[in-house]
C-alpha cells in the first residue's frame, strides 16, 4: 500500500517500474486499499492534518501489517521544522522499518523492502497476541 | 478613456477625502490605505463604481507588524478591473488587541476562502462572515502561526534534540 505525498513518491515509482523492478523482490501486487495490504509504505511530508488520515488508513489495514518509512519526511519531519508538519510518521502510527535519504534511491527502498521481508519471516507467530505488542498499540490510541 | 492611476486616485480622494491616505505606485501599481471602518465602502465604490469597475478581487491577505502600534495587523485587497487590466491595492489596519475587520464576503464571494486563511494565520476576525472557522491548518491549532511572535519551527516539540536537528538557538522573536 503506497502511501506517497511528495518526491519520495516519485522516486518509489521508478523502484516500481521496470528498470529497479520491486516486483523482483516478492512485492509483485500493489494495491491501493489498506483492506488487501500488509504493507504500508510512507512516502513523503506528512502534515499534521494528513496525520488522521494517516491513521485512518493504517486502522483499516487487516493484521498482520508492517510499516516502512521511507525518507526523512516521514521518518523525522526532515527539512521541514515547522508547525504545520508532523515530526515524523511515529508519532501517528508505529514504524516497522525506516530508510534515510533525502530522497532515498531505488536501492535504499528495496534494501528497506527486503528488512520488511526479514521481520515477516522471523517475528513470532505470536507476537501479534503479546501484550507488548498489545500495549504499543494501545499506546497509540488503536486496538 | 483610459483608466489611470491618476484618474482612480483622484475619484478616491472625492469620495472619501482624508480617509484614503498614503497614495504610492510602487512598480505602477496604485496602492493606498484606508481607514478600516470604511473598507466595505471603499470595496464597494471600486465595484460598483461604472468607471473604476474592479470586478474580480485578486487576492487577500494579512500582514502582521508588530512594531506598528495601533496598527499592527493590516489586511491587503488586490483588485482587478478586468476589462482594463488595472490593478490597485488596499490595505487597511487594525490594533492586535482587537482584530476586528468587517468581511468583505457581501461584495465579493471570492473573500470567502481567503478571509478563513487570513483568520486561519494571523487571527483577524472577519465580522460577519458566514463561516469563520480555520481552514488550512489543524482545528486543533490553538494560534496563528505566521504573528511574528511564534517562531515558525513548532514550539512544543518534545521528542528530539534540538542541536542533533539543527535547532540549536530557539529564536524568539
Amino acid at each position: 500500500m503506497p502511501f506517497a505525498t511528495s518526491c519520495c513518491g516519485i522516486e518509489f515509482m521508478s523502484t516500481m517500474a521496470s528498470h529497479y523492478d520491486i516486483g523482483r523482490y516478492g512485492s509483485e501486487r500493489l494495491a491501493f486499499t489498506p483492506r488487501q495490504c500488509d504493507l504500508l509504505m510512507v512516502m513523503g511530508t506528512i502534515s499534521k492534518k494528513m496525520g488522521p488520515v494517516l491513521r485512518q488508513v493504517y486502522v483499516q489495514m487487516a493484521e498482520p501489517r508492517w510499516v516502512l518509512a521511507v525518507g526523512a519526511c516521514a521518518s523525522s519531519g526532515g527539512i521541514f521544522d515547522s508547525y504545520s508538519v508532523l515530526q515524523g510518521i511515529d508519532q501517528v502510527v508505529p514504524v516497522d522499518v525506516y530508510v534515510p535519504g533525502c530522497p532515498p534511491r531505488p536501492e535504499a527502498f528495496l534494501d528497506g523492502l527486503m528488512r520488511i521481508q526479514d521481520l515477516v519471516g522471523k517475528e513470532s507467530l505470536r507476537r501479534r497476541n503479546s501484550d507488548h505488542y498489545k500495549a504499543l498499540l494501545e499506546s497509540y490510541g488503536i486496538q | 478613456m483610459a483608466l489611470t492611476n491618476k484618474t482612480i486616485q483622484d475619484k478616491l480622494r472625492e469620495k472619501f477625502g482624508e480617509q484614503v491616505y498614503a497614495f504610492e505606485e510602487p512598480y505602477g501599481l496604485l496602492t493606498f490605505a484606508a481607514d478600516k471602518d470604511i473598507n466595505l465602502k471603499v470595496l464597494n465604490f471600486l465595484h460598483q463604481d461604472e468607471e473604476l469597475n474592479f470586478v474580480f478581487l485578486t487576492d487577500l491577505c494579512g500582514v502582521h507588524y508588530p512594531d506598528n502600534k495601533g496598527k499592527e495587523l493590516g489586511v491587503v485587497y488586490h483588485l482587478h478591473n478586468l476589462e482594463q487590466n488595472i490593478r490597485v491595492r488596499m490595505k487597511i489596519y487594525t490594533e492586535v488587541g482587537k482584530p476586528e475587520v468587517f468581511t468583505a464576503t457581501s461584495i465579493f464571494m471570492a473573500a470567502n476562502w481567503m478571509e478563513r486563511e487570513t483568520f486561519d494565520f494571523f487571527g483577524i476576525n472577519f465580522l460577519g462572515h458566514p463561516n469563520m472557522k480555520r481552514i488550512l491548518n489543524v482545528d486543533e491549532m490553538d494560534y496563528s502561526p505566521l504573528r511574528k511572535e511564534f517562531p515558525v519551527e513548532d514550539q512544543s516539540r518534545v521528542d528530539k534534540d534540538d542541536e542533533m536537528f539543527g535547532r540549536d538557538v530557539i529564536r524568539a522573536f
